[in-house]
């Protein structure tokens, strides 16, 4: 029987199980297969932070959506087309977020008695018309795959746990996916098990060949490949980009990197990926605390490494007293808050901006920190560069503010050249600086960055001690004097202000927008997507996104005041709109929503169009 | 191979060229403890003892949390970190782990190192990073004037306890042997001829290093260890731990109990063979303990010297070895390579 070949432009597929099911490899091996097509894909994971929740329950829901299209993409996407349910509570978890007419497959054999029960269905959903307006397909996932692997010399529970392979099989055929890059995945992910890697290909071709041949499938799609400039590519989560960026920091200073850091989710990530990168001399040290990660990656700089650390917010309100050590020292560090929400333990596994003032002001005295935002997952790469050239240029800790949709979606990334990135070498002191040509001056500024020399244990003759004491403007020793106070006060201040940072760009296609939609860090995608929606629609909005939270760039004052309104998202109650307001008195429309989730293109769209009528 | 570093604690720091004097270690900052202090005592003995070590200046680092002892290295001509409360040991890890051509002293207080600090103290001991911690114990808190500290006896009587401090002290030297230090002694800030003989085993010894200096604060706590200065008294508490030696004063003497633990009794009550004799190598840390233990009741019967020299590899060095294993197995990092690894596509 030939079927029917439909073409869509883009497609949003939700994946969703019990923690136990691999939702998340099935997601990310769909995601591999989609990329190595050639389509813009946006990734994100949605997943419980309990291990393991009670099989079967909604707390155990485990959820990955992936959206992808013929052209560019910015977001994960609003709301499901299809979604794969693989029992009753990822049905009835995710089904409010599925627009009538979106496709659901669901895994029959899970329905049962006892799983409904536990989430409350008195009767089967696959079987009253309460789906009536959805397109339901209710396959019998975990039968067909047993049936499948009868010839295998496993295990029924081995057998069963493959019915995510025979979905992922599925999916592949339905949507026209290559396979061989999974089949050699399953392979070499089972290597050590050749019988379990068997069963799981042939789980997944069995799932591609239903598809192929059942006659509940009547439709497969098409989605052409996006037209990408010309590279190489690959699929990158933030958390991998962001490690890379670190390991190229590393590479283009000729500094050793140093990593301090304590697990904490959605940070741990980077510390398991740098980990593994001990061949380009990146020493990683687990310590006991946050405090001690931070300490250590502080004591390294002084000896002359690139020191970093990793954490998400509670681990950065331990570093605190450390990072404004670092001010006062005037030491290169990067501090890396991969934000989640708060307070306190908050929601470990889900997204927020809510670090941003903490980042900016969580320490005493008056202690500036340069703060940097990535937009995108794959732009972590790049700010973590940025982090690592302001630190070392300026002898500054940096501030890098990712968060858990960076950190965990994905998206195609165009792979830079080693060539292309920028030369951040550092020139240590070796000689005494002082006019007498034998002193050494541990605090004589660099007169055009106002950074002090950088010299390090091991230099002859620059032997000098540093310290959380104020200390004297050029010699460095214990002064309080109050006007070398007031004066060491403004001067690492001025050297913060005066960290050259590009200007703000604007994104105004006609030119002639008097609503500016601003905004910073993760939340650059879906307001991007909702000002092309706004566009499509006829409405007039500029596009303008923060990297640089501090210092702002120079020309941020000027963008503000030349439109009639700015509106700024954020997922928080508006920490930058504070910021701007008090520092530009323009009156900021703020748009906050705090729900652990990043703002969805559609909703932004609206808010957006809301100020252009209300002109 | 680690073990080829054993008992070199300074192998892979630079010799100095020519002879080094007291002088050179003395910084031109004017030094700012109360007079009388027991740091200047300690603060001299350090400054005469570097020159023995014959190490280059530029690669000797101390790190201090706050306190007043932690002023020290503004007082020495080396490379110096005066800190925040507590975190030295942490910071000097990051130092001595990334660079192993240099000798990482910390200089802490009992506020400093077992209050704020007490984490990083003992991750520190178990971790053997090639450090000298040494501790200056004052029972004290001093740069805040005078508060009880971990280390003060029970019912200390200070402006915050009016009515005496109501818990137990740690021991240090009993808190380092647990938290599975590989060297671990005590010394007296009184006694440079001592305290040189501690500090030059600490230096040689590879890993971490625990030095318990006891240090008279003569504003807050004066008098402190008075009765093992006391010419009368010293020599009838003090037990002077040598390895190899049994130990014993002139009159008191330590032997196993019958109940397992170590006691001491009249030495004329026992015969010479039942002294036990100190080894400091001893893989096994619980006679350590035990000889820690022996000053309960504080100052009947004091161990000074070193309990305890077992020689494991160094954190650093295993850390340094996992980077050349690395280099070794796959070659030297290559950035494009690694950019570009991964499921890569390519689009013409
Ligand atoms: C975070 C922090 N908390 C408290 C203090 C105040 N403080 C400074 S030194 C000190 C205690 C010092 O006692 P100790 O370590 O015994 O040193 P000493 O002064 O006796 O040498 C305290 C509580 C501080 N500097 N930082
Ligand atoms: S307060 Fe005590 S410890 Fe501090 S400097 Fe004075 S005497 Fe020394
Ligand atoms: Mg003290």
């Amino acid at each position: 029987m030939t079927k029917q070949v439909q073409q869509l432009d883009r497609v949003i597929i939700r994946f969703a199980g019990d923690s136990g099911d691999g939702m998340q490899l099935t997601g990310d091996r769909f995601t591999a297969e989609t990329a190595s097509f050639g389509n813009d894909l946006s990734t994100l994971p949605n997943f419980p932070a309990e291990i393991r929740a009670p099989a079967g329950t909604l707390p155990g829901v485990s959820s990955f959506q992936l959206h992808f299209a013929d052209h560019d993409i910015l977001t994960p996407g609003d709301a499901p087309n299809v979604l794969v349910a693989m029992n009753p509570a990822a049905l009835k978890a995710n089904l409010s977020d599925l627009p009538r007419g979106a496709d659901i497959i669901a895994n029959a054999d899970e329905f049962t008695k006892r799983n409904l029960q536990k989430v409350g269905y008195d009767v089967n959903p696959l079987e009253d018309e309460s789906l009536a307006e959805w397109r339901l397909h209710s396959v019998p996932l975990t039968s067909l795959t047993v049936k499948a692997l009868e010839e295998f010399d496993i295990s029924k529970k081995d057998a069963e746990r493959a019915k995510n392979m025979f979905a992922l099989g599925l999916l592949s055929w339905l949507y026209g996916r290559p396979v061989e890059a999974t089949i050699k995945f399953i392979e070499t992910k089972f290597a050590k098990k050749p019988e379990i890697a068997k069963s799981n290909v042939a789980a997944f071709n069995a799932g591609y060949n239903y598809g192929e041949t059942t006659e509940a499938f009547s439709v497969s799609y098409e989605i052409k490949p996006a037209p990408l400039s010309a590279g190489v590519y690959r699929n990158i989560s933030g958390n991998q980009a962001l490690a890379l960026g670190l390991v190229a920091a590393s590479v283009q200073s000729k500094l050793p990197l140093f990593l301090g850091s304590y697990p904490i989710t959605p940070a741990s990530d980077i510390l398991h990926e740098l980990s593994k990168h001990k061949r380009f001399g990146i020493r990683t040290f687990q310590a006991e605390d946050e405090i001690a990660g931070v300490g250590a990656a502080l004591g390294a700089a002084f000896g002359g490494a690139l020191g970093v650390t990793t954490t998400s917010g509670p681990g950065v309100a331990l570093k605190a007293e450390t990072v404004g050590l670092a001010v006062t020292t005037e030491l290169p560090l990067i501090v890396v808050d991969v934000q989640r929400a708060g307070p306190s333990t908050g929601m470990p596994t889900k997204t927020e901006q809510t670090d941003l003032l903490m980042a900016l002001f969580g320490r005493n005295g008056e202690s500036p920190v340069p703060v940097i935002a990535p937009a995108t997952p794959s732009d972590c790469f790049d700010a973590a560069v940025e982090a690592a050239r302001i630190a070392i240029k300026y002898r500054t800790p940096v501030m890098l503010l990712s968060d858990g949709y960076l950190a965990n979606g994905s998206e195609p990334w165009k792979v830079p050249a080693q060539a292309e990135l920028p030369d951040i070498s550092v020139e240590f002191t070796t000689a005494p600086n002082g006019d007498d040509g034998t002193t050494f001056l541990p605090f004589k500024r660099d007169a055009e960055t106002l950074a002090r020399p950088w010299a390090i244990p091991g230099t002859p003759g620059l032997e000098h001690r540093i310290g959380g004491i104020e200390k004297a403007d050029g010699t460095g020793n214990i002064s309080y004097d109050p006007n070398n106070h007031d004066l060491m006060v403004r001067l690492r201040q001025a050297k913060i202000d005066g960290i050259d940072v590009p200007d703000l760009e604007v994104d105004d296609p006609d030119g002639d927008a008097r609503v500016l939609v601003l905004g910073w860090g993760s939340t650059y995608g879906p307001i991007a997507a909702a000002a092309r929606r706004v566009r499509r629609g006829g409405g007039k909005v500029a596009q303008a996104h923060l990297r640089h939270l501090n210092p702002f760039p120079k020309n941020i004052g000027e963008v503000l005041k030349s439109y009639d309104k700015v509106l700024l998202p954020e997922i928080n109650l508006g920490q930058l709109a504070l910021l701007l307001r008090a520092k530009f008195l323009v009156d900021i429309i703020s748009y906050n929503r705090v729900r652990g989730l990043p703002f969805k293109a559609e909703e932004l769209a609206g808010v957006i169009q809301e100020v252009i009528d209300s002109e | 191979m680690s073990e080829s570093l054993n008992g070199k604690g300074l192998a892979l720091v630079p010799k100095a060229e020519g002879k080094q004097t007291l002088k050179d270690f003395k910084s031109d900052q004017e030094v700012r403890w109360c007079p009388g202090c027991g740091d200047y005592a300690i603060l001299a003995a350090v400054q005469s003892f570097m020159p023995e070590l014959g190490i280059k200046r530029e690669n000797t680092v101390f790190v201090s949390g706050i306190g007043c002892s932690s002023r020290f290295p503004y007082y020495m001509n080396t490379y110096g970190f005066h800190s925040i409360h507590g975190r030295a040991p942490a910071i000097a890890t990051g130092l001595a782990a990334s660079r192993p051509d240099l000798s990482v002293w910390v200089i802490t207080g009992d506020g400093d190192a077992l209050s704020i600090g007490g984490n990083h103290l003992i991750h520190a001991l178990r971790r053997n990073v090639n450090l000298n911690i040494l501790l200056f114990n004052n029972r004290i808190y001093g740069l805040t004037k005078g508060q009880y500290s971990p280390t003060s006896e029970v019912g200390k009587i200070t402006k915050s306890t009016p009515m005496g401090s109501l818990d137990k002290p740690f021991n240090p030297i009993s808190l380092a042997v647990g938290a599975e230090a590989g060297f671990v002694a005590r010394t007296i800030d009184s006694d440079r001829k001592h305290l040189h003989s501690v500090l030059r085993e600490a230096a040689a010894h590879r890993g971490t290093s625990l030095v318990e200096i006891y240090q008279n604060c003569n504003i807050f706590n004066d008098n402190a260890f008075e009765d093992l200065k006391d010419p009368d008294k010293r020599d009838v508490i003090t037990l002077r731990l040598e390895h190899g030696q049994p130990i014993a004063n002139a009159s008191q003497a330590v032997r196993i109990a019958p109940t397992g633990g170590l006691e001491v009794v009249a030495r004329d009550s026992i015969s010479p063979e039942e002294i036990l004799v100190h080894d400091v190598h001893n893989p096994d840390p619980s006679l350590a303990f035990a000889l820690s233990r022996l000053d309960e009741p504080a100052f009947q019967h004091v161990p000074i010297g070193i309990f305890r020299s077992v020689d494991r590899p160094s954190y650093d060095h295993l850390m340094s070895e996992q980077l050349e294993m690395a280099v070794a197995q796959r070659g030297p990092g290559d950035l494009d390579e690694l950019l570009q690894g991964g499921d890569t596509w390519k689009i013409n």
